[in-house]
């Protein structure tokens, strides 16, 4: 006891005193799925990729981006960006310009010639893939990827299918649309051109394929009946447009009437407008807000000097005229006609009424359902004939590209795995990242970046792009303006606001840990973690 | 203002850290090398806001001393539940006297360094409001007219939250507490009283009076490097939200210590010789009774028996504060206030 005047213990560190014992409650780290994510049609891991891009490292963004859709300057020119929709970020400013991102990423890929990694194990097996549209080149880049051998086949005279033959030059330069295929091909997929498959049982027997994938898409223009003069030029929309990629430009005439109000009408009445058109109408039976086309694209179009007739129906086409029935919406919605007439002169008329599958391929395949003109697939994009999938426009499902590869990607996994005599089981998809559980305090102000357009006179007279790029630090900004909602960004808050010192920071890239020996299960953390990766969950007893 | 924000890096102004920022950038609390100067296995309840608080005073002041720091700690909570005798949650020299004298205990540290000639080594004295405000007043204002070598850093939860929540001479007006109840015509603690003693350190002329709160991590690290590169009295009075205290939820200490300053009810401001030098602007303004109706000392301002007007009288404080600080970004420039004497000869006494 050589201990000064009244001191009788030595000097202990609190770290005794096991405080964790005092917890009701427990903080675990989650990773909740970020809306982004959730709303893409092709699956992408966007706050995954926007987690890279945001350090400035684009090829490990393009890298994480590319294991599910291989093609962003693609889709950041004609996604139609549903993950912006259900961006968090909306209800902060404005959403984070997911699209811009992506197409940058995609332009600095090809700028920048980064390749796909090559197939490291060849397993053997054989997979015909008949149409080269998004779907199509969506599943062989999977397939190709997972080791098969991939046959793509297609009618036309070039890959792209839609890309190609349905979306104008002003949206998509087709020196991206090859540039992107160029890299799939570049795996090892076979591509072979103007073979139309008659039979696809017979294909798959003299091909010794061990699997297909059906990406026909719907090629064939819906028509209506409308009384029409002899002299009277009465096209389809997506005649007009597949001629567009020919030599032979179509003849429209200065006054274009378009009948329908999807994309695919919009898209045809403002290459009308670049073709030397003075009028391009677009004829709609139903109202703006009912129209199907995106609100975007009928503002460009209209910015361009496109006319739309609302609530009109065409009941006759004349050599120079048309005359259209003004209608009227029911309590229910619905145009009914109102007998009221008008005519406007028309050099041509093109019916953009929506297009059907030819199922000709599918004739004597044995088991196969076809309902509502398109083909019946069961959750793993199997149809009716083992073997054989199908994805894309010819399945029930929302027609863009987006969800065609997104399909395609779908239906690799599943084809993958038949070929293996198994079955596909996506992993659980983790709880969704809403907004209230955020805490956007911490998010600094941030207003979105704006893609700059091509000048009037360029849009009315040229196919030239309208939309531009991001360029690196608008980029870069617009990527770190992600929320990282429900996934760590290693922010240090955690670390920093517990009052006990529990967290644990395992340095960077490596998150943290809760030492339990020590939380005491305030709640803290959980509370102020900016992005919802902490969840407060109650101890067992 | 003393800390910068960082403009565009999604959270790196506002956050703990940022893996896109530069070290420098980051705050000491990021970095796995923090002195830790207040360890785990503390008796401080669930989300104490002063735990907090004192960590992270003392870790950025750890940083700014390179390491050579004592503390002298008044009585209190922070006294309490840190070092039950034998055990000490404190990871530097540390004493604790009395209640009254942690400012004198201090100034004695300070003067015993500066005869060894050790003047590297540099000495905080820190307590809660009971021992600031109080009971430790006297010695404080001692400390300042004497303009010793020592940084004073308040931990303000607003009461004896350690002996039973009574009222001290820094709990606001109409604040349930165990001896101010709520009850009565006027339930709650009185208008008229009490002191600001940040505002009364300006008026001893010292060298540096700054405010903060826990909810600021970079503005709060800011103000002590700041007080640091200074010698002679400065003091730095922190919001600490309590949850026992208060009566609110534990996981709620940030958001209320945010909200009391978004609100204007607590100003957060730096000040050299008796000027106000920058304020920390209001970033999302907010009604009081944002920052009220979380905290069940205040529960008797709403529900069944609710009283508007005292409300009222609460947002006309705030209002005010916001008006003489200047707190509103796009708001008037501060009021000025007149500087006593004592703070011209010392700043332009030569160094």
């Amino acid at each position: 006891m050589d201990k000064p005047f009244a001191i009788t213990l030595d000097v202990g560190s609190s770290l005794a005193n096991k405080t964790g014992t005092w917890r009701t409650n427990r903080p675990v780290y989650v990773d909740r799925l970020p809306p982004c994510n959730n709303a893409c049609a092709a699956g992408e891991n966007i706050q995954g990729w926007l987690f890279h891009a945001e350090s400035g490292d684009y090829e490990a963004a393009w890298r994480v981006l590319t294991r599910d859709n291989p093609f962003p300057a693609i889709m950041g020119r004609v996604c139609y960006h549903a993950c912006e929709t259900a961006c968090n970020r909306g209800r902060l400013d404005a959403a984070v310009g997911i699209n811009a991102v992506e197409r940058f990423l995609g332009d600095e890929a090809l700028k920048a010639g980064w390749a796909f990694e090559p197939v490291a194990v060849e397993s053997g097996r054989r997979v015909l893939v008949v149409g080269a549209g998004p779907s199509g080149l969506s599943a062989a880049y999977q397939l190709r990827r997972l080791g098969h051998a991939v046959t793509l086949v297609d009618a036309g005279p070039l890959a792209g299918g839609m890309m190609r033959f349905g979306i104008p030059q002003y949206r998509l330069p087709r020196a991206v649309l090859d540039a992107e295929i160029a890299r799939i091909l570049a795996l090892g997929v076979r591509l072979e051109l103007e073979t139309k498959v008659e039979n696809i049982l017979d294909s798959m027997r003299a091909g010794a394929y061990d699997a297909a994938f059906l990406a026909v898409g719907a090629q064939i223009a819906k028509r209506a009946f409308i009384p029409a003069g002899d002299a009277a030029r009465v096209l389809d929309a997506v005649s007009v447009l597949r001629s567009m990629e020919g030599e032979e430009k179509p003849h429209l005439g200065r006054r274009v009437v378009v009948y329908g109000g999807g994309n695919t009408a919009v898209d045809v009445a403002r290459t009308a407008k670049r073709l030397g058109a003075t009028e391009a109408v677009i004829v709609y039976r139903r109202t703006r807000d009912r129209m199907p086309a995106h609100d975007f694209e009928i503002e460009e179009a209209l910015q361009e000097g496109v006319l739309v007739k609302w609530l009109s129906t065409i009941k006759r086409a004349g050599d120079a005229s048309i005359t259209i029935e003004k209608m009227a919406l029911d309590a229910k919605g619905f145009p009914q006609p109102t007998g009221e007439f008008e005519t406007i002169e028309a050099d041509s008329v093109v019916l953009a009424l929506g297009q059907d599958v030819d199922l000709a391929l599918l004739e004597g395949v044995p088991g196969l359902a076809v309902e509502d003109g398109v083909v019946k697939v069961d959750a793993s994009m199997m149809t009716g004939y083992p073997g054989i999938f199908a994805g894309g426009d010819m399945v029930p499902a929302e027609r863009n590209v987006t969800v065609a590869v997104g399909h395609g990607k779908k239906a690799a996994r599943h084809i993958d795995a038949w070929l293996r005599g198994a079955s596909y089981v996506a992993p659980p998809k983790h709880e969704l990242a809403a907004f209230e559980n955020l805490n956007p305090w911490y998010y600094a102000d941030a207003p979105a970046t704006v893609r700059p357009l091509l000048d009037m006179v360029r849009r009315r007279s040229t196919f030239d792009e309208v939309h531009g790029g991001l360029d690196e630090g608008n980029a870069l900004f617009e990527a770190r303006r992600c929320l990282s909602c429900g996934n760590c960004f290693e922010c240090d808050n955690c670390y920093g606001v517990c009052p006990d010192n529990a967290v644990i920071k395992l340095g960077a890239g490596h998150r943290f840990e809760f030492n339990y020996d020590y939380c005491k299960g305030c709640g803290v953390c959980a509370a102020e973690c900016p992005c919802g990766a902490i969840r407060m969950e109650p101890e067992t007893v | 203002m003393s800390h910068q924000p960082v403009k565009f890096y999604q959270t790196g102004t506002f956050t703990v850290g940022n893996r896109l920022l530069t070290p420098e950038s980051r705050t000491v609390q990021a970095s796995e090398a923090r002195a830790n100067a207040l360890n785990s296995g503390h008796r401080a309840c669930q989300g104490c806001g002063e735990a907090l608080g004192a960590r992270y005073a003392i870790d950025a002041a750890m940083r700014a001393a390179n390491g050579r720091l004592i503390a002298a700690n008044a009585t209190g909570c922070l006294e309490v539940f840190s070092t039950p005798y034998p055990e000490s949650s404190w990871q530097i020299p540390w004493i604790h006297s009395l209640f009254g004298n942690a400012a004198a205990v201090a100034t004695g540290i300070a003067a015993a360094l500066k005869v060894r000639g050790e003047a590297q080594t540099r000495v905080i004295a820190q307590g809660g409001d009971g021992g600031t405000t109080d009971i430790g007043f006297g010695c404080l204002s001692g400390m300042f007219e004497r303009n010793d070598d020592v940084l004073y850093i308040c931990y303000d939860n607003e009461a004896y939250m350690n002996t039973g929540v009574q009222r001290s001479s820094a709990t606001p007006p109409s604040a349930r507490t165990a001896t101010t109840p709520a009850q009565g015509a006027q339930p709650g603690n009185t208008f008229g009283q009490g002191k600001n003693v940040p505002l009364i350190a300006m008026a001893h002329g010292i060298p540096y009076v700054a405010t903060a709160t826990v909810a600021e991590l970079h503005d709060l690290e800011a103000k002590v490097e700041r007080a640091m590169a200074i010698r002679g009295a400065r003091y730095i009075h922190i919001l600490v939200p309590c949850p026992l205290g208060w009566g609110a939820a534990s996981q709620d200490t940030i958001r209320l210590a945010r909200l009391a300053k978004e609100s204007g009810l607590f100003p957060v401001f730096e000040a050299e010789f008796g000027e106000v030098t920058s304020v920390s602007k209001i970033r999302r303004h907010v009604p009081v009774d944002d920052y009220l109706k979380p905290q069940r000392r205040f529960s008797h301002l709403f529900g069944p028996q609710a009283d508007p007007q005292t409300v009222a009288h609460l947002q006309r404080l705030a209002d005010r504060n916001i008006r003489r600080f200047g707190l509103l970004a796009d708001g008037d420039a501060p009021e000025r206030v007149p500087v006593p004497e004592q703070a011209d000869e010392r700043h332009a006494a030569p160094a």
